[in-house]
């Protein structure tokens, strides 16, 4: 195994379909604010260590070698504070964190401690305690919990089209509207990678046609990479993760759109050549970058009342692997990002990087449950109420509390 | 028919049979036909109704009629619209003009297309559906069959390509072979397609009248394709007769209100005498003279190898055994033709049965069994389909030339890499679904242990899925 081609092109693999709802949380807009929040899942899971490095921990460069982000390495990382430091191609981040409109939630983790991707995102939507079979989301449920405004309807009321399949953490009662980008993006290389190692085992010649393709396609794409010698990372996925966020806040940013939304970006499981610093992971937060980026420009005005949250299903492993990657984990990041929040904070009760300090010895330790920072900001963003948060939006968790101060 | 061999039982048979003779399994339907498979596949011959569309659609003469009328109020429109303008050119007025030079307006949203692009899209939808919901689709697998076997183009005849399948193939599928190529070459589709509607004996009163002679595409592809095959023996002077024989098929203007786009007879085109084809002689008795010709080519031995061939190759493999092939042409002999005892004879023949999976899926079997297996039939338009089809190389009802699209794994294998795209866009319309267990239900124990891993390691289940339709346990059968 571990035969992946990651030169097949320069394309990732994402799902961006904007589900918004249609009507205005009334209690925060009695309060005369007019909040928007987006929630953005990142599904394959995110290397939290590589996004947020912990360049303050003494075992951190043991503990991933050549791999790690380091302040004095070739590629060092962007300074959060004295301890954490932000991977490099996530420069418009920093500016937000430097401008206290980003907040970093290191060594958190939903309450699930298995490590398939399946069930981990299925969690991570369902809001559910458990995996289990689930036909509603955390925040189809939260809008169902706040107290519906008047219903509003983006010009004519027919902007939106019907997606083609809606995400679980938007599933519910609450009614959706949902959109799809135009572009229809080609499937990852990461993708690619996956079929050539099992057709090389079970089918040369569906290997060697696959093969021959990712050679023409390299020729067919090195002309993009020339034309723009400033861009580091693949030119579709920068556009398609771009597209999808930034519509999103149009959509968001309107005076008579929607207030909240939901989309998913895929491509984050980096068992091979992650690429850290400079390639695939770093191609993908560079994307997500610009797509942060995208989401601020568009709000314009609104950006001052908006809360973006990313989140993904669990962490990696804080080892490096024998094939350069990383393999499923636990804790990992959470992202806040938005004009209404009181970032520049980095918030971690840091469990530590020796051997005896890892999660099964080998997976960074979880010390912040997530439904506690996506509770904070229902409660104090969007008004939820606090025991609808505890019973029907994440059941069972009424002793994680809301994480207070996050926005205001 | 030899008894159910060991090689047809079981849920492996089953998965087999499904992939083999239909569109890919649906549900659970390995297990449930577990116990028999081969009678499953059987019983798909006897369903009421088998091969027809349970829907009212044009048909094909109305079908020519309406595009016409179409065409002709949208060529008036402009004449007007130009009119206008060079009026208003005269007259100097500035204001207009600028209107007139201005970029065309954006369409506005949600409009339904032109009507001839309706009519395909219906009739498309008709067909997919058709694929997409079969219990096994045996019989819809003949029907694409047979329908690329006697190809036309909707390049050429867009409003008649999908009346055509319903009006002159799916009545016969289980017919009789005589009578499924004597509806073919007598469909104004088809003597559109290739050219015969202005074909006309030299000796003909129009022929005379006007100059014109022989167009000799329909008789040689006829014999080439339809029925003899290439270098079976027949001549360049066999072709030429023949061409005469069918001269005066043709059909009536589709302008015409009442019967316009529907066949005739011209008695004024038709080569008035006697021909000699492959060492017959027909005497001239008009329209049947061609119906007589026919009759003899649907029962020529070199026809029945032909079929036996391409029907053993289509489902078998693309070079299949010779027993095969020689079972199929046998009956095909013995029964005069009898398509259904043709089809029930490749089902029972146990050569059709072999576990090596030899075919790779052309592109449009492959995107349905994708869309049987996700279930996303329902919610998927069928432009979404039918540019699926495209893309891959297999645009529906579009084939470059008369002889259809390809049958072979050459022909189709370099697509492959094209597919994992459309794989990933379908995957990405499937609802919440497990993909472990859609392996299973899709794949049975035809799943190898290395599929399963990398199914189940995969980031997502939309990769998990686009990975399951790109493993080759389910792109060759």
């Amino acid at each position: 195994m571990g035969l992946h081609a990651p030169s097949r092109r320069n394309v990732l693999l994402a799902s961006g379909t904007l589900f918004a709802w249609a009507h205005l949380p009334k209690l925060a807009h009695a309060e005369g604010r007019d909040p928007r929040f987006l929630a953005v899942i990142l599904r394959g899971a995110l290397d939290g260590l590589a996004t947020v490095a912990p360049v303050g921990d003494p075992n951190w460069g043991a503990l991933r070698g050549d791999n790690a982000l380091t302040l004095d390495g070739k590629v060092p990382p962007l300074k959060l504070n004295d301890f954490f430091a932000l991977n490099p191609a996530m420069p418009n981040l920093h500016r937000m964190f430097q401008s206290n409109e980003a907040i970093v939630v290191h060594a958190c983790a939903t309450p699930y401690r298995e490590r398939s991707h399946f069930d981990g995102q299925d969690l991570l939507e369902s809001g559910m305690p458990k995996p289990a079979p689930s036909d509603s989301g955390w925040l189809n449920r939260a809008l169902s919990a706040l107290a519906p405004g008047r219903s509003v309807a983006p010009k004519g009321g027919k902007v939106f089209a019907v997606g083609p399949v809606t995400p679980l953490v938007v599933r519910g009662p609450a009614p959706v509207l949902s959109w799809s980008p135009q572009r229809i993006m080609p499937a990852g290389d990461d993708t690619f990678g996956r079929l050539l190692d099992l057709y090389r085992h079970s089918d040369p010649k569906l290997a060697n046609v696959l093969e021959d393709s990712s050679k023409l396609s390299a020729i067919e794409h090195s002309g993009d990479m020339a034309q723009k010698p400033g861009g580091a990372g693949p030119g579709q996925v920068r556009a398609y993760f771009a597209e999808a966020a930034g519509n999103a806040a149009k959509f968001l940013a309107q005076s008579d759109g929607p207030r909240v939304g939901a989309l998913a970006l895929d491509g984050w499981d980096t068992h091979v050549n992650e690429g850290i610093a400079n390639g695939r992971l770093s191609q993908l937060l560079g994307a997500l970058d610009d797509a942060l980026a995208a989401v601020k420009t568009n709000m314009g005005a609104a950006w001052q009342d908006t809360v973006v949250a990313l989140a993904t299903e669990f962490g990696r492993t804080a080892h490096i692997n024998g094939t350069d990657g990383t393999d499923h984990g636990t804790a990992t990041v959470a992202l806040l990002v938005g004009g209404a929040l009181k970032g520049g904070r980095v918030i971690a009760d840091w469990p530590g990087l020796k051997s005896a300090d890892l999660y099964e010895n080998r997976d960074l330790k979880p010390t912040t449950d997530l439904r506690a920072v996506l509770k904070g900001v229902l409660k104090d963003h969007l008004r939820a109420d606090e025991r609808a948060l505890a019973r029907t939006v994440f059941p069972g968790s009424a002793d994680v509390k809301p994480m207070a101060g996050l926005v205001g | 028919m030899t008894a159910s061999g060991k090689a047809a039982a079981g849920t492996e048979a089953a998965a087999l049979a499904l992939h083999r003779f239909g569109f890919g399994p649906i549900g659970d339907q390995i297990t449930a036909i577990a116990g028999d498979p081969r009678g499953a596949v059987l019983a798909d011959l006897d369903r009421p109704g088998a091969g027809r569309l349970p829907v009212d659609l044009p048909s094909g003469a109305q079908a020519a009629r309406a595009v016409f009328d179409f065409r002709a109020e949208k060529n008036a429109e402009q004449k007007l619209s130009q009119r206008a303008l060079k009026e208003a050119e005269a007259s100097g007025a500035a204001a207009m003009m600028d209107a007139g030079n201005a970029a065309p307006q954006a369409k506005p949203p949600n409009q339904p297309p032109p009507l001839p692009q309706q009519l395909v899209l219906n009739e498309a939808k008709a067909r997919f559906d058709a694929a997409a919901t079969a219990n096994i689709g045996f019989v819809e697998r003949l029907v694409w069959f047979w329908s690329n076997h006697f190809c036309i183009s909707a390049d050429k005849i867009p409003s008649m390509a999908g009346p055509y399948e319903r009006e002159a193939i799916r009545p016969h599928v289980l017919g009789r072979f005589a009578d499924l190529l004597l509806a073919v070459e007598s469909h104004p589709g088809m003597l559109f397609y290739l050219d015969n509607v202005q074909s006309m004996g030299a000796n003909s009163v129009a022929g005379i009248n006007r100059d014109k002679g022989l167009n000799e595409n329909l008789a040689r592809e006829t014999l080439e394709l339809h029925t003899l095959g290439v270098r079976s023996g027949y001549s360049q002077a066999d072709v030429t007769s023949f061409a005469k024989v069918l001269t005066g098929w043709s059909w009536i203007n589709p302008e015409e209100p009442e019967h316009g786009g529907e066949f005739v007879f011209r008695k004024r085109l038709h080569q008035p005498g006697e021909q000699t084809v492959l060492g017959k002689r027909y005497p001239d008795t008009g329209v049947d003279q061609g119906r007589a010709v026919l009759a003899d080519l649907a029962r020529h031995p070199a026809t029945a190898q032909h079929i036996a061939q391409k029907l053993a190759a289509h489902f078998v493999a693309d070079e299949p055994p010779p027993t095969l092939v020689g079972k199929l042409a046998k009956t095909f002999k013995d029964s005069d033709g009898d398509l259904k005892a043709v089809a029930a004879t490749l089902v029972g023949a146990d050569e059709a049965w072999v576990p090596q999976r030899r075919k790779l899926k052309p592109p449009a079997e492959w995107i349905a069994a994708v869309i049987r297996l996700t279930g996303t039939q329902a919610t998927l338009p069928i432009g979404r389909v039918m540019n699926a089809q495209a893309v891959l190389g297999e645009p529906l009802w579009r084939p470059p030339a008369p002889n259809g699209y390809p049958d072979s794994e050459a022909a189709w294998i370099d697509g492959v890499p094209r597919r994992v795209d459309i794989a990933n866009e379908f995957a990405g319309r499937a609802a919440n679904v497990d993909p472990l267990a859609l392996l299973d239900s899709g794949l049975g124990p035809l799943a190898s242990s290395d599929a399963r891993t990398t199914i189940a390691r995969a980031e997502s289940r939309r990769q998990a899925l686009a990975l399951l339709v790109m493993t080759p346990e389910f792109l060759r059968r």
